[in-house]
């Protein structure tokens, strides 16, 4: 019996470690291996992949052009953060705050949106913003316009569609973390004389701040290789990373030039996520 | 908490998903009964209904799957989806296929319609007998514009380039359309490889970018009938459908003219059901099946005898039908060869401008 016990029990710890190996090995290595491989190739004259080792996909990458598109993009992705955060923050606080039952409530609405493909939400935007839309037809009876204003396929659309999209990924970590700062430490605030601006100020906002770090990730990183939404609420005008890659792949079918600037892509997360780490929003957090 | 947490995986998995669920790639491994027959097609090419007789007819099913461009149909054909068995590629396109050996060499024998061929859409040079592409429908590319708005019928592309029109022209999404028609405006071939000339091409896109209001090739029929859009390159198919909507919706191909194209039915060389798929082409080349497809999605047929029965309305429609004395000034768009690699470029600069 003891001789068995001792055999049984180092088995299932190796199973999840090979287990979690494989899944990693499967789904997040081999295809990254894929397209380092494919990055490190030359394209074939109609597409394709010619096994020529190069590095002229990762040279390509310095040209001043490129640099635009992805200066651009992060601009992009980096506000839209920030709104996300500050109009995702009062939110959030109202959700942790309110009763357990009206918590349920506010969650299902954040969530009903997703039961909806992105793409048909993104297009709805379409016909929200465009010149016959809802946004203009209510301008022009209220008055307020005589002209509708040009909205869809300009940057601020754009922004109204990422803000849009990536809100939900700010606003849940938010709420874990209200959640978990005592409602008494605000009474305390309260009882040493502190207005409901210091109160925020000094406490909840500090204490917040694992929930700003976890939901900024989640939103700059899809909002930096966002394609959709640039795609159909900016009219092919300005290019962003994930149309330039978009391109790359189905368009110009130059595959080893695209997963060079998915390389590129990647990169740039990981420096970015590393440079703020180190500012005081990550400080504490990490 | 942890409910909080699963939501927010949940979330995270149907955004990611949702981004990229458009098609369904058809399994290689289909049990024959009944046989499935994966149709790759444009995606205003699809009539349901069409589709459903032929299925009721044969007992078998049909399964369609769309794209937007020919080189999104080569990318994704070069990918390796190769369980489509019929695909629709525009004439340029048919010759690369061709030569890549991406298609199936044909039957004619199995395809008896393609006696019915439009004159001059035989021995057209990327397939001139027939052995790899029949025509099927066929167009011009030109100028949607709202003649309320837009009160002279345009001439010419320079249009295109008139600042009272700023911020209401719509552009093809479509590289070589677009830089096709600053060719063209220059005085030069749409399939011109010279770097200088697509350089100058370039030049005077960039120069237009301010007064466009968004490169599309899918949404500019609906930016037209709103109203968000005055002037819109396009092709003739969708700007007829928008006139249906609005009738100050009219149709025009300058005089410097533009691509004349067709889009041609083709078998996948990897293809397992040839025989069906050589079937099927036959059936949508038939002259009923024609006719009612150039009824309903207001193509141009490649069956002769079809423009005869249609209604005045759709046969004199110059942007279904364009007169026959524009032929001659049109062009067709050919393999650019090692000069895609300039085209790229110039396409990506001005995308960044």
């Amino acid at each position: 019996m003891r001789h068995y016990s001792s055999h049984v029990f180092p088995l299932p710890v190796s199973f999840s470690f090979w287990a979690a190996g494989l899944f990693l090995c499967l789904f997040f290595l081999l295809p990254l291996g894929v397209v380092l491989g494919v990055s490190l190739a030359s394209r074939g004259l109609y597409g394709g992949v010619q096994w020529i080792g190069t590095f002229e996909n990762y040279r390509r990458l310095a040209d001043p052009m490129i640099g635009v598109i992805f200066v651009r993009s992060i601009l992009f992705a980096s506000l839209t953060t920030l709104v996300c955060a500050v109009v995702g923050f009062p939110l959030a606080y109202m959700v942790a705050r309110a009763s357990q039952r009206w918590q349920l409530v506010w969650l299902t609405l954040v969530m009903i949106p997703f039961w909806t493909n992105f793409l048909v939400r993104t297009y709805a935007w379409v016909l929200i913003l465009r010149a016959d839309g809802l946004v203009n037809s209510l301008l022009l009876q209220l008055g307020i316009e005589s002209e509708p204003l040009p909205l869809l396929f300009t940057d601020l659309a754009v922004g109204v569609g990422l803000v849009y999209g990536y809100l939900p990924f700010m606003v849940l970590p938010l709420i874990v973390a209200i959640e978990r700062i005592p409602p008494q430490l605000e009474e305390a605030a309260y009882d040493l004389y502190a207005s409901v601006g210091a109160m925020f100020r000094h406490v909840v906002l500090p204490l917040s701040k694992p929930g700003f770090w976890a939901g900024g990730v989640l939103v700059f990183i899809p909002s930096l290789g966002a394609f959709i939404t640039p795609y159909l609420l900016g009219g092919g005008q300005k290019m962003m990373i994930g149309t330039l890659i978009q391109q790359e792949f189905l368009v110009s079918r130059d595959w080893p030039f695209g997963s060079a600037l998915s390389f590129g892509l990647m990169g740039t997360a990981l420096v970015l996520w590393f440079v703020v780490s180190r500012t005081s929003l990550g400080k504490d957090v990490q | 908490m942890s409910f909080i947490c699963g939501v927010i995986l949940l979330m995270g998995a149907v955004l990611g998903l949702g981004g990229c669920s458009e098609s369904s790639s058809p399994s290689q491994s289909g049990s024959p009964e009944p046989p499935i027959l994966y149709y790759y097609t444009w995606s205003d090419y699809v009539d349901p209904e069409i589709v459903a007789s032929f299925e009721a007819s044969r007992g078998v099913r049909v399964v369609v799957d769309t794209f937007s461009s020919n080189e999104e149909l080569l990318a994704k054909v070069q990918a390796g989806m190769t369980g489509y068995d019929v695909v629709v590629p525009s004439d340029f396109m048919a010759g690369i296929m061709a030569q890549l050996g991406l298609l199936a060499e044909l039957d004619l024998a199995q395809i008896p319609h393609v006696q019915d061929l439009e004159p001059h859409l035989t021995n057209l040079p990327f397939d001139p007998t027939q052995r790899f592409a029949i025509p099927y429908l066929w167009g011009t590319v030109g100028i949607g514009y709202n003649a309320k708005v837009v009160t002279e019928v345009p001439t010419s592309w320079e249009v295109l380039w008139d600042p009272q029109y700023g911020g209401r022209i719509s552009m093809l999404n479509d590289q070589r359309e677009v830089m096709g028609l600053a060719l063209r405006a220059l005085g030069h071939s749409l399939n011109s490889q010279e770097p200088q000339l697509i350089q100058q091409a370039k030049k005077k896109l960039i120069a237009q970018k301010p007064l466009v209001k968004a490169y599309t090739s899918e949404q500019f029929d609906q930016l037209l009938v709103s109203g968000e859009v005055v002037l819109a390159h396009a092709w003739g198919g969708p700007v007829a459908r928008a006139m249906r909507e609005n009738p100050s919706i009219h149709y025009a191909i300058p005089q410097e003219g533009g691509t004349i194209w067709t889009d041609c039915l083709a078998v996948l060389a990897s293809s397992s059901k040839k025989r069906l798929a050589m079937d099927f082409m036959n059936y949508l080349l038939g002259e009923e099946v024609a006719l009612l497809t150039s009824k309903r999605l207001l193509f141009a047929s490649a069956n002769r005898h079809v423009r005869n029965q249609l209604p005045p309305d759709i046969r004199d429609n110059i942007a279904v039908y364009p007169p026959q004395d524009i032929l001659s000034r049109m062009e067709w768009m050919e393999d650019v060869h090692e000069a895609i690699r300039d085209y790229d470029r110039a396409w990506t600069e001005l995308k960044v401008h």
